[in-house]
């Protein structure tokens, strides 16, 4: 769902191109000519048990594009209409400005804002650690290391991506916590500062791993130039290959971006789930993944408002990374590589 | 080396100031020897073309002149390259290749211009070397375009993305790039073999305008390229130079078959 935008685009070039190609195939229909004489096709006929089998291959391959394409619709359908009669019984400015998220209490209340405050804040404070990070990783990775340590670094890197994210929440709630409370003894025990920190260091591996691809894309011919016109190693990377890879690189942090924002089990565990409009991260505060989380586990009734509520919130979340989608995909555009 | 350098001399081009000398150089890509024990000398101020078969070693000794080799690993020089007037050998472990870069340029077989701005790309090497004040930067760059013969095509463009040119203009601006620094040997590596017979003659005039200046080795599969812009020429097979001496000798009075035969398109 995260990836949105530029996914759905990939697969609708699935889905047309094999109608064009039937086409190409129904015009001119050559078969490859064999030299040995095992082949049936050893006249320049039509091969009709190939094409069929072609086509038998090409009508699956369409059908297992399609199922992913059809789960996205489905998935966005449902969450417009359980967000529907949501805002039947709240109005969208109530939603949008209320400063309060009590939804489960007796005088309830159903403004988003105190998530979407908390949403922000762990995001920003995890992309405070995992752009540099990441970027940093990325340069030495493609322009510094050795072949050798490489070939170590990228697999423990992506190791790091493997951890389950419930191990990084309890990491963040165990040990990041009592760790900055050391720093900051007036630290609670649930903030968002501790649980946007480890979610950065689990982003990291995203974001260094696409830009590192990107980055390596750079030709040679391009490094070459600027070596030869006696530029260091840092000075290529950092003015050539980086903005030879920039759509890439952009590319790689509204994948981090979109992750921060969808990241449910880290800030479930360590930021707290009490709703609090807030922008200072040395808070608790839940997030909208957060509250999803908690009100999915719990037992309320189906079609009650409170149900309804995390589909408006889920809403809301698939619009915000719909929105950073859309952006990678312009910047994308807009700054295509061409050598 | 099959010439002595006296033969070599007995050219009708009087005989000039070296800017560089090269010494029983050879080189290795890992164990591969890919130059065998070349002897010949760089004219101040002249074109030297190299000319020879494909895989022959001509770029690869074009690239020994500003260490390129020293990017990737298990390469390997022996022998000197003497640059004049320091008498430095320029392969030397002590000399340090940024700094033999900042004195020898090089343009390349495909124009590689960075992604950045036609003005960006021919400051490049002046901001790699800290230079930072305006003036003298758009001073610099609009003398190089000049240099080029760019400078009335982008002049009212100079913020553009290099991406825009033309193939031809693309390589030009990469010449300009390369002269921006006041380099004092620039290194073409085929710097025609992508583009069109038009671009092809603008580029070969602007190699002869640059002579005045600078001292040029070419690389070229052309052999007409060489005849044309060429004052010497060095025959080049399997790693080794067969034969040395200026243009004209080389291609009209070959001393040595092998050239000849080259030449003349028996072979090749």
């Amino acid at each position: 769902m995260c990836e949105g935008l530029s996914r759905n685009c990939n697969i609708s070039i699935i889905l047309f191109r094999p109608f064009q190609w039937f086409y190409f195939k129904v015009q001119f229909p050559v078969t490859v000519r064999r030299s040995d004489n095992t082949s049936e096709s050893s006249t320049l006929g039509y091969n009709y048990r190939r094409h069929l089998s072609e086509r038998f291959i090409e009508a699956l391959l369409f059908l297992m594009a399609f199922v992913s394409v059809a789960i996205t619709l489905a998935i966005v359908v449902m969450l417009v209409t359980e967000s529907l009669s949501f805002f039947e019984h709240v109005s969208l400015w109530e939603f949008l400005t209320d400063t309060q998220w009590t939804p489960l209490f007796d005088n309830a209340h159903y403004g988003i804002l105190p998530l979407v405050s908390g949403t922000v804040v762990s995001s920003a404070v995890a992309l405070l650690v995992a752009i540099p990070m990441g970027t940093i990783t990325a340069i030495y990775l493609s322009e510094f290391a050795p072949f050798t340590v490489r070939e170590v670094a990228k697999p423990f890197l992506e190791l790091l991506g493997g951890v389950p994210t419930v191990v990084y929440g309890y990491f963040a709630l165990l040990f990041v916590t009592p760790l900055l409370q050391k720093i900051f003894p007036e630290l609670p025990g649930f903030s968002l500062l501790s649980a946007g920190l480890v979610m950065g260091i689990m982003i990291i591996p995203y974001v260094s791993s696409m830009a590192e691809d990107a980055m390596r894309a750079v030709p040679m011919h391009l490094r070459e130039g600027s070596y030869a016109m006696g530029a260091t190693r840092f000075q290529t990377a950092v003015r050539v290959v980086m903005p030879g890879a920039f759509s890439g690189i952009a590319a790689a942090y509204i994948l981090g971006i979109s992750r921060a924002v969808g990241e449910t089990m880290v800030v479930a565990i360590a930021a707290g789930m009490q709703p609090n409009l807030t922008w200072n991260p040395m808070e608790p505060a839940a997030t909208i993944t957060a509250y999803i989380v908690q009100v999915s586990l719990g037992d309320l009734p189906h079609g009650s408002i409170g149900y309804q509520t995390i589909f408006a919130a889920g809403l809301t979340l698939l619009l915000i990374t719909l929105v950073f989608n859309i952006i990678g995909h312009l910047l994308r555009k807009r700054f295509r590589e061409v050598y | 080396m099959v010439e002595d350098f006296s033969s070599v001399h007995s050219g009708d081009v009087s005989s000039s100031q070296y800017k560089s000398e090269v010494r029983n150089l050879s080189f290795y890509y890992g164990s591969f020897s890919a130059l065998k024990n070349i002897n010949m000398m760089l004219h101040e101020k002249k074109v030297t073309a190299l000319i020879g078969p494909s895989g022959c070693g001509k770029s690869t000794f074009l690239r020994c002149f500003n260490r390129m080799h020293d990017l990737y690993p298990g390469n390997r020089y022996i022998g000197e390259i003497i640059l004049h007037p320091d008498n430095v050998n320029i392969l030397s472990r002590s000399v340090d290749p940024i700094e033999v870069r900042m004195r020898i340029s090089m343009v390349f077989q495909k124009p590689n211009p960075f992604p950045k701005s036609i003005y960006e790309n021919v400051a490049y090497g002046l901001r790699v070397r800290g230079v930072r004040r305006r003036a003298i930067l758009d001073e610099k760059v609009e003398d190089a375009l000049r240099g080029a013969a760019l400078w009335d095509e982008v002049k009212d463009r100079l913020h553009q993305l290099a991406y825009n040119l033309s193939g031809g203009q693309q390589q030009r601006l990469c010449i300009a790039r390369a002269l921006a620094t006041d380099p004092e040997i620039l290194l073409f590596d085929e710097p025609t073999s992508a583009l069109d017979p038009i671009a092809t003659a603008s580029i070969e005039e602007l190699i002869a305008d640059l002579k005045d200046k600078v001292t040029i080795l070419i690389v070229t599969h052309n052999m007409q390229q060489a005849a044309r812009v060429s004052d010497y020429t060095a025959y080049m097979y399997l790693g080794e130079v067969i034969e040395f001496g200026v243009t004209d000798t080389i291609f009209i009075k070959p001393k040595n078959k092998q050239t000849e035969d080259y030449i003349t398109g028996r072979f090749g």
